[in-house]
C-alpha cells in the first residue's frame, strides 16, 4: 500500500521567506537541492580544505563552535560545542554523529525546509562536525512520516558520494566517513535524544536514565553526539565566516541568525530566517500580522510545549536567555498564534490528547497524568466539567513536573499550568455554563481504536 | 480484533529477491542486525500490504533475530498498520495548528463525505480515515498524508478533489 515515491507539494509563495540570507542562501534557487547547484555557489569547497587537512583542525572546529555560542535549535538550547567537548578523550570506542531530524514538537516544521531545499549544505554540515568530533558514521534520524525528505536526503548523499566527498579514504586524505538516513514510524517520543537513540537500535523508542549521557553512552553502546538539523547547518557559515562575523548577525545579545516559524492565525505563515534574538514582534510583522485584521489573543513562542506569551510581551527578544526571562521558553522557535476567537481551552485540551497519545509509558506521573488531564480537559470543553476539576489540573500538572525519566512529562505541565492560569476565566465559565463563548465547536468525531 | 484474527490467510509469507536485498543493504548500514527492524518492517509492509504476525514473523526470521523483538516493536510504532488499511490511507492532522486553521472542519466534511469514522475503513476498501499527530505542515495547514504523500492548504472541497481523482 506504500506507494515507491512520496511527494510534498511545493512550498506556498510565501513559504519559505527570508531575510536574512545565511542558512537558506540557496532557498528558491533553480535545483537547490541538487550537487551541482550546491556546487555553484561554493559548497563543500569547506569541506574539501577541511578534510584534506588544510582548512581546520578537529580541535579548532569544536573552538570555533564554541567561540560562536552556538547552541541546539532542538528545543533545549545547549551549547553545542560544550557538548562536542563531553566526548571522553580516552573511550577507543567508535564515536557517532546522530541527527535529529524527528521535528514532531507540534507546530514545528524548520528543518523540513532544509532537508528539502538544501540538503547539501546540511550534508556539508553534518561532515565537518563529524570531522570535529572524529566520528567516521553519521546517522540521520528522519521521522517516519518524512519519506519525501528522506529520499531527498539519500539522492543527496548518494551524489556526494559519488563525487568522492564521503565514503573511504576521502579524496585521498585517509580520512572516512559515511552518512545513513535512518527512518522512524510514528512516534513523538522518538524526537526525545535517548529514545531517538533507542529506536535506531531498531527498538522501541523509550527514554533512557540519564546519566550516563550520550556522549558517553549513546548509539551501540558508544560516544554519540546527537544534535538538531538546523544546529548543524549553522556549523558551515560559522566556520566559512567565523565566529566573530557570524556571531555579529545576531541581534539583542544572541549570537548568528536564527530559522523561525510561524504558523497559527497570521497572515503569511511561514518559515523565516532573522537575525538571532528578533523579537516576537518583527517575526509577526514579517508574518503579515494577525489574519483577517483579528486581536492578537496569545502565542506559543516555539513549538507546542512552550508555555503563552501573551500580547503585551511582543518586544521579548527571541533568543534562549531573554525568552526564559518573559517566563516560557524559545523551544524550537516555532511560533503558533492564536487570534481572539481561539478558545484555550479547546485548545489545551487538543495538546493534552496529544501529549496522553505520545507518552511512552515508562513513568507513572507521565503515562497517568497526561491521561487523567486530558479527560478532564476534554470533559470540560464538551460542557461536562466539574467543580473539582478546577483545583485538580494545577495539582495532576504540578505532580507530573520534573518527576519523569524525559522532559515529555514536562511539555505537557508546561502548557497546561500556563494555559489555565492566564486563562483561568475561560475554564471557570466552561465548568459553570457548560457553553463555550466561542461558539459550538465543530467537534471532529472521535477516533475510532483499530487492530490489536 | 486479536493478533490470530488479524493473520495473512495464506501460511507463512516469503519476501522477493528484491525485497531481500534491500534488507541487506539496510543491515549493512548498522553493526548490529537489529538496528535494521524498522526498516525492514517498512519493507515488509510494501511487499505483504500490512504487517500482520506472519509478517513480523517473516522479518524476524529473515534479519535472523527473534520473533518476539520484532513484534514488540511493529506493536509499538504507529506506522506500521497491524490490520488492512484501504488503498487510500488518509491521514489528517488534527494538532494545534491545523486546528487554528480549521482541520476540526476537515476531518468532520470528509468524515461525511465518505460516510467514515476516523479510524474506520469504506466499505469498498478504497479510503481508511485517521486523525494523525503534528505533520510538520504546520505553516501550510491545515495538512493531510495519504499514503506517502503530503497535501497542504485544504479544504473540505479541496481534499475530496483530490481524493476523487486518485487512481
Ligand atoms: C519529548 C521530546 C521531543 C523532542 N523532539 C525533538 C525533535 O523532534 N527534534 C529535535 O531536534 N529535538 C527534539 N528534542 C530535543 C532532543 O532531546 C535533543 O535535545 C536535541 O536533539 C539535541 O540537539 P541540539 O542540541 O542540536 O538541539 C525533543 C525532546 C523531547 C523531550
Ligand atoms: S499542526 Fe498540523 S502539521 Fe503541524
Amino acid at each position: 500500500m506504500v506507494t515507491e515515491t512520496a511527494t510534498v507539494p511545493a512550498p506556498a509563495p510565501a513559504l519559505p521567506v527570508k531575510t536574512v540570507r545565511v542558512v537558506s542562501r540557496n532557498w528558491g534557487k533553480p535545483n537547490s537541492h541538487t550537487l551541482p547547484s550546491y556546487r555553484d555557489s561554493g559548497g563543500y569547497k569547506l569541506w574539501e580544505k577541511t578534510v584534506k587537512g588544510q582548512g581546520l583542525k578537529p580541535q579548532e572546529l569544536i573552538d570555533t563552535v564554541k567561540a560562536a555560542g552556538l547552541r541546539g535549535m532542538g528545543g533545549a538550547g545547549f551549547p553545542t560545542g560544550v557538548k562536542w567537548g563531553f566526548l571522553p578523550k580516552d573511550n577507543p570506542k567508535p564515536r557517532y554523529l546522530v541527527v535529529n531530524g524527528d521535528e514532531g514538537e507540534p507546530g514545528t516544521f524548520k528543518d523540513r525546509y532544509i532537508m528539502e531545499l538544501d540538503p547539501h549544505m546540511f550534508i556539508e554540515g553534518c561532515m565537518l562536525s563529524s570531522y570535529a568530533i572524529n566520528a567516521h558514521v553519521c546517522y540521520i534520524y528522519l521521522r517516519g512520516e518524512f519519506l519525501f525528505q528522506v529520499k531527498r536526503m539519500e539522492a543527496a548523499i548518494d551524489e556526494a558520494r559519488a563525487a568522492g566527498l564521503l565514503g573511504k579514504n576521502i579524496l585521498g586524505s585517509g580520512f572516512d566517513l559515511d552518512i545513513h538516513v535512518h527512518r522512524g514510524a510514528g512516534a513523538y517520543i522518538c524526537g526525545e535524544e535517548t529514545g531517538l537513540i533507542e529506536s535506531l537500535e531498531g527498538k522501541k523508542g523509550q527514554p533512557r536514565l540519564k546519566p550516563p549521557f550520550p556522549a558517553v553512552v549513546g548509539v551501540f553502546g558508544c560516544p554519540t553526539i546527537v544534535n538538531n538539523v538546523e544546529t548543524l547547518t549553522h556549523v558551515v557559515p560559522i566556520v566559512e565566516m567565523g565566529a566573530e562575523k557570524w556571531k555579529a548577525l545576531g541581534k539583542n545579545g544572541a549570537p548568528g541568525t536564527k530559522l523561525y516559524g510561524i504558523s497559527g492565525h497570521v497572515n503569511k505563515p511561514g518559515v523565516y530566517e532573522l537575525p538571532f534574538g528578533s523579537t516576537m514582534r518583527e517575526l509577526l510583522e514579517f508574518a503579515g500580522g494577525v489574519r483577517d485584521g483579528k486581536k492578537l489573543k496569545a502565542i506559543v513562542p516555539g513549538g507546542a510545549s512552550c508555555p503563552l506569551l501573551l500580547p503585551d510581551q511582543l518586544d521579548t527578544p527571541l533568543d534562549f536567555d531573554s525568552i526564559k526571562k518573559a517566563g516560557t521558553m524559545l523551544g524550537t522557535a516555532c511560533a503558533i498564534v492564536m487570534d481572539e476567537s481561539t478558545c484555550m481551552v479547546r485548545a489545551i485540551a487538543r495538546l493534552l490528547k496529544f501529549y496522553a497519545h505520545e507518552s511512552c509509558g515508562q513513568c507513572t506521573p507521565c503515562r497517568e497524568g497526561t491521561h487523567w488531564l486530558a479527560k478532564m480537559l476534554t470533559r470540560i470543553e464538551h460542557g461536562e466539567g466539574r467543580e473539582q476539576d478546577l483545583t485538580l489540573i494545577d495539582e495532576v500538572a504540578n505532580n507530573i513536573m520534573g518527576n519523569t525519566i524525559c522532559a515529555l512529562g514536562d511539555a505537557a505541565a508546561m502548557p497546561t499550568i500556563s494555559y489555565f492560569k492566564k486563562f483561568r476565566h475561560e475554564f471557570e465559565e466552561h465548568v459553570k455554563t457548560g457553553k463555550c463563548r466561542f461558539g459550538e465547536h465543530e467537534v471532529a468525531p472521535r477516533q475510532v481504536t483499530i487492530g490489536p | 480484533m486479536s493478533l490470530a484474527q488479524s493473520e495473512h490467510p495464506k501460511g507463512p509469507l516469503e519476501f522477493s529477491a528484491k525485497a531481500k536485498d534491500e534488507i541487506k543493504h539496510h543491515v549493512a548500514k548498522y553493526p548490529d542486525r537489529r538496528a535494521a527492524t524498522l526498516p525492514a518492517l517498512y519493507v515488509a509492509q510494501r511487499e505483504f500490504g500490512y504487517v500482520s504476525p506472519a509478517a513480523m514473523a517473516t522479518v524476524a526470521r529473515e534479519l535472523d533475530i527473534p520473533e518476539t523483538w520484532v513484534r514488540e516493536v511493529a506493536t509499538w510504532y504507529t506506522m506500521y498498520n497491524k490490520v488492512p488499511v484501504g488503498k487510500y490511507h488518509v491521514q489528517l492532522c488534527g494538532n494545534i495548528s491545523c486546528h487554528l486553521t480549521g482541520a476540526d472542519k476537515l476531518i468532520h466534511g470528509l468524515s461525511q463525505a465518505l460516510g467514515i469514522k476516523p479510524g474506520e475503513t469504506s466499505k469498498d476498501g478504497r479510503y481508511t480515515l485517521a486523525e494523525v499527530e503534528c505533520l510538520a505542515s504546520c505553516g501550510s495547514g491545515p495538512a493531510m498524508q495519504v499514503n506517502d504523500d503530503y497535501h497542504e492548504h485544504l479544504t473540505v472541497e479541496k481534499a475530496l478533489k483530490i481524493l476523487r481523482d486518485l487512481p
